[in-house]
């Protein structure tokens, strides 16, 4: 099984194929909604962001609060669909990898075979399962956002699904009335 | 009369939203091992797998199932001969929410307003539907709905002639639409008829029946089964990866309507529907 450690630069991204088991190990940034609207502000008004995307992972999530002696709470992925908008405007500046579940538009996808990077689907719903995973968490921006701050996560073999490879390969293709993707050749 | 004093309601509220979000119902987890066992996609099983075991590791570490703990709804069924005292029953709902959301770490996921979206801190309100009932008993059917599966609920009003057939092609049309956005597996729950605001409600409550309870009326639980055979072939499959299994269950509630509508409803439940009946 491979393993995808950030910094990451386009041959490993290359290298990934739709449907392959991966695990992810290392620093990874949290963003969703309110998080990605900020950041693409910055962008517009010539501001830093939070962190540099270049070679980074961004995983999609809203934790719940950490109980005592716990690094965070529930931590599973959220609908990637809602920061469709705004992937784009990361992938370009070299964000190689994104974490989170259920399909991307169109957009996403040709930033993603343009420049190189790869969507990765974990387990929707399974926050316990993944939390476990999850070694620290860090707030580095946004702290007024609440669960929607940017965390920066320590993650030790987090396992994800490549959903979207760099070559436009989508596992949630499907041909309606028929299998899902496991049925394409 | 019987008396029902409100710190009651607050503290089996405030019990049952720390409960629902770390113990997944016993149903859903038998319909996920069913689905385990008949599955044949290698990506769909391992994610069955990792939900069966995130089901015991959020009942041992005290974690919420998903990090989203959703919106309270709570529908109240009231017994007309009981006296509500020591203050208000909506405001003993919410003060339950905010202290089970506060003690259970759970995510504060409301803000208080659609276009400000400032979060509310305490994730109230809760939304309460309450009915007057006959009796001295009071029942809250408890629930934590998340977002991803909310959102993909849709609502059409159909005309009379689109038929039986129409209304099995919209719930179609909803769950295609749908994917894998609210976490398949998932629960699809159908009104029709009444009128707007009556079948999101029948919706809701669908979503809401134990798996494994058809529908009463024959003909309704022989279209649930049809349904449900029919999303499965989509092919749509756990958390949209393909499989054997879409939807664990299709509930439908009809109530009478308009000769001149045919209102249709489609609420989507998650894996991860989370709900409890608590009688005081």
């Amino acid at each position: 099984m491979k393993v995808l450690q950030a910094p990451l630069n386009r041959d490993d991204i290359l290298n990934l194929t739709v449907g392959e088991v991966v695990l992810v190990n290392g620093t990874v940034y949290t963003g969703r909604d309110a998080a990605h609207q900020r950041m693409a502000t910055a962008l517009r008004e010539g501001r830093n962001l939070p962190f540099d995307p270049e070679g980074q992972i961004i995983y999609y999530t809203g934790p719940s609060p950490a109980p005592p002696g716990r690094a965070i709470g529930s931590a599973g992925p959220t609908t990637s669909g809602r920061m469709d908008a705004y992937a784009p405007l990361l992938i370009e500046r070299g964000l190689k990898v994104m974490i989170g579940k259920g399909e991307r538009n169109q957009e996403v996808k040709a930033a993603m075979r343009k420049h190189g990077a790869v969507y990765l689907a974990a387990v929707g719903g399974a926050g316990a399962y993944l939390a476990r995973r999850i070694t620290a968490a860090t707030v580095i921006a946004y702290a007024d956002l609440g669960a929607e701050a940017v965390y920066e996560l320590e993650v030790r073999d987090f396992p994800c699904i490549v959903a979207i490879d760099a070559y436009g390969n989508d596992i949630f293709d499907r041909k309606e009335g028929q299998g899902g993707c496991h049925d394409q050749t | 009369m019987r008396s029902i004093w409100v710190e009651t309601v607050e503290q089996a509220v405030s019990q049952a939203v720390v409960r629902i979000n770390t113990c997944l119902p016993p149903d859903i987890e038998k319909a996920l091992a069913q689905a385990l066992y008949k599955e044949t996609n290698p990506a769909a099983a391992h994610c069955l797998q990792v939900l069966l075991e995130n089901t015991q590791i959020a009942t041992e570490d005290k974690v919420p199932l998903c990090q989203d703990t959703g919106m309270v709804v709570v529908h109240l069924e009231l017994g007309q001969d009981v006296h509500v005292k020591g203050g208000s029953l909506e405001e003993a709902v919410n003060q339950g929410v905010r202290d089970g959301y506060q003690r259970g770490f759970l995510r504060k996921s409301i803000v208080q307003d659609p276009f400000q979206r400032i979060n509310t801190g305490d994730n109230t309100p809760a939304i309460i539907h309450t009915r007057l009932v006959e009796g001295d008993q009071m029942r809250l059917l408890i629930a934590a709905k998340g977002a991803g599966s909310e959102n993909m609920g849709q609502l059409a009003m159909l005309k009379p002639a689109a038929g039986i057939d129409g209304v099995k092609d919209f719930i179609l049309s909803v769950v295609q639409e749908a994917g894998g956005n609210p976490c398949p597996p998932i629960i699809v729950g159908v009104g029709v008829g009444g009128n707007m605001e009556k079948v999101a409600l029948l919706a809701k409550q669908a979503v809401l029946r134990e798996i494994g309870r058809s529908n009463p009326h024959t003909a309704i639980a022989a279209m649930e089964a049809e349904m449900l055979a029919r999303i499965n072939a989509l092919g749509i499959g756990v958390q949209g990866l393909g499989g054997e299994t879409t939807a664990l269950a299709v509930h439908i509630e009809t109530y009478p309507t308009h000769m001149a509508s045919l209102p249709v409803a489609v609420n989507l439940g998650c894996h991860s529907t989370r709900r409890v009946t608590i009688d005081l």
